[in-house]
């Protein structure tokens, strides 16, 4: 077959010199690489006791947010759902009730919020979709999991802590993210 | 009629001859597309209605052939008749654009900004509206007018901070039902729908009101809160109905219908029955009946590829079959191995809970295994 490119190098068939018979250089050299790398800074970092810093603009798991009240901000607007191209969000809608007004901000409110993490890409077209302000993307990631099941987030794996009633876990939450 | 006279008019460099007598609108919408001037109040199957919201401004560069003085002022197109050799200007006029962008603000004034709840979005002309002419800012500072909340019936839910008074519901009342109920009280900035002392709305026809108004401030009670319209599916259907035509168009999730209107054309208002009627419907078929057994189903509802409702839809009849299950056939019987069946897991969109079925919104019991039944 003919050479398809002019790359082709013949092999060097010639006998080795005296030098090159005694490896010693070649290996001297070699070593010289391998050490010079213990005085160079390491790039590894020991996880979990040590932590990289995020992005600004890492998107990690989902927050469903509350206002300063507590209360649900999310209103099932279902506009996260629309723009989620991977079909990922789904929810129900449900009308507040006559003293309900301290749980949910809005006359309407997402009674089952749901994101199927199996599907969801992390792209944050949800939280740019919000109109609400009602979720983020916040930087945690998503946990492994045994089954399936376990992936499906619902309500109240979304929401933060409500900052009247569960203000110490609220902090510890941020803690952990900060 | 032998024979008609037909007058020349020119919009916006489109010349078409139309009958006299027509309006300015009516000639722009018969070449279609972005040379009709949007209309909020106008309806063209409501006597008398428009002339209110001057969104359909347009410019008369030449006001006829015999006079060919430009109008001096911008005239409402749908009140406007046309005269023989009249030039019009609509989106080709920079004073019509600068027009309409300030009735937008005005419009906007004292609306709400809470389309994320208000079940007209994504089939609101206000909105459409304000996207296509408006700025994307307001410049009002002060608080929005507030209403008492007034009860219109059970069928109907009334949002009177959103209405834009347009009075095409007035008038829908006055020409559908013998006798109309509600109506515009007080003047000026008090200026509201309401009925005289706390009446229902219960003609058989009244539910088309909540067909034409333009923006979120009649809705379908039966509808409330239960799904966006663009999550829907929309699909013709006609029964044998003894009050009306019968020909609806159903909002389905999955087989449960959520929501029954009547059909719509490309601008928004009712479509002619094929006897030349308006297709008004009655109240028995948009609130009563919520089984997908009442109806004989046409085929889907084509629906402009512009609008979100057609997002995550496809065109045609794709998806009205469901395919068949080849897996069982090809693997000698053998169902197949599901990891997860979501049905299983998800909380969303459970088969126990029919929500066509509930009247009213639905509350956070429903979801909770309790079905209500208001």
């Amino acid at each position: 077959m003919q050479p398809l490119t002019n790359k082709a190098q013949a092999v060097s068939r010639k006998p080795m010199t005296f030098l090159e018979r005694l490896y010693l250089i070649n290996i001297i050299k070699g070593m010289m690489i391998t050490f010079s790398h213990m005085f160079k800074k390491q790039p590894t970092i020991h996880y979990p006791e040590q932590k990289r810093e995020f992005s600004p603009v890492f998107r990690g798991l989902h927050v469903l947010n509350r206002d300063e009240e507590g209360r649900e901000k999310c209103t099932a607007c279902g506009l996260c759902a629309v723009a989620c191209p991977a079909e990922a969000i789904t929810m129900e809608a449900a009308e507040r009730m006559e003293g309900e007004e301290n749980l949910y901000k809005e006359e309407k409110y997402a009674a089952k919020y749901e994101i199927n993490m199996l599907r969801c890409i992390f792209c944050g077209l949800c939280e740019e979709a919000c109109p609400k302000d009602a979720i983020y993307l916040s930087e945690t990631f998503a946990p492994a999991n045994y089954t399936r099941k376990g992936f499906i987030y619902g309500k109240e794996d979304l929401l933060i802590p409500n900052p009247k009633t569960e203000a110490s876990a609220l902090a510890m939450a941020k803690g952990v993210e900060a | 009629m032998s024979e008609q006279i037909l007058f020349k008019v020119t919009i916006d460099n489109i010349t078409i001859e139309v009958p006299a007598g027509t309006t300015i609108l009516q000639a722009a919408r018969k070449i279609g597309g972005t040379v009709a001037p949007p209309a909020m109040c106008y309806y063209s199957k409501l006597q008398g209605s428009g002339g209110k919201c001057r969104t359909c401004l347009v410019e008369v560069a030449k006001g006829s052939e015999k006079d060919p003085r430009p109008m001096p002022k911008l005239v409402a197109s749908c009140r406007t008749t046309v005269m023989d050799g009249m030039e019009v200007k609509n989106i080709t006029s920079d004073k019509v654009i600068d027009a309409r962008a300030g009735v937008v603000e005005f419009l906007l004034l004292n609306h709400p900004l809470d389309c994320p709840i208000c079940d007209q979005a994504g089939e609101c002309h206000l909105q459409d509206l304000s996207f296509e002419h408006g700025k994307s800012e307001t410049r009002y500072e002060f608080q929005r007018r507030t209403f008492k909340k007034h009860d219109l019936g059970k069928n109907i839910q009334l949002h009177m901070t959103r209405c834009i008074l347009c009075y095409r519901c007035v008038f829908t009342a006055d020409q559908l039902t013998n006798k109309r109920v509600h109506g515009i009280l007080d003047r000026g900035d008090h200026a509201e729908i309401a009925t005289h002392i706390e009446k229902s709305l219960d003609n058989e026809f009244i539910g088309n009101v909540i067909d034409v108004c333009p923006v979120g401030a009649l809705t379908d009670k039966t509808f409330r809160f239960k799904n966006r319209v663009w999550f829907l599916k929309p699909m013709d259907a006609h029964r044998d109905c003894p009050t009306c035509s019968g020909r609806v168009t159903l909002w389905n999730r999955g087989d449960e219908v959520y929501r029954v209107t009547a059909r719509k054309d490309e601008w928004g208002e009712i479509e002619d029955t094929p006897d030349g009627k308006p297709g008004w419907i009655c109240n028995t078929c948009r609130f009563d009946k919520k089984e997908t057994s009442d109806w004989v189903i046409e085929g889907p509802r084509a629906i402009s590829r512009q609008s979100v409702i057609a997002q995550g839809h496809y065109a045609g009849n794709v998806g009205m079959t469901k395919p068949t299950e080849t897996f069982k056939a090809v693997n000698g019987g053998r169902t197949p191995h599901l990891l997860l069946d979501i049905h299983d897991e998800s909380e969303v969109n459970q088969s126990q809970i029919h929500l066509g079925k509930i009247h009213g919104p639905a509350h956070g019991d429903t979801f909770n295994n309790k079905i209500e039944n208001a």
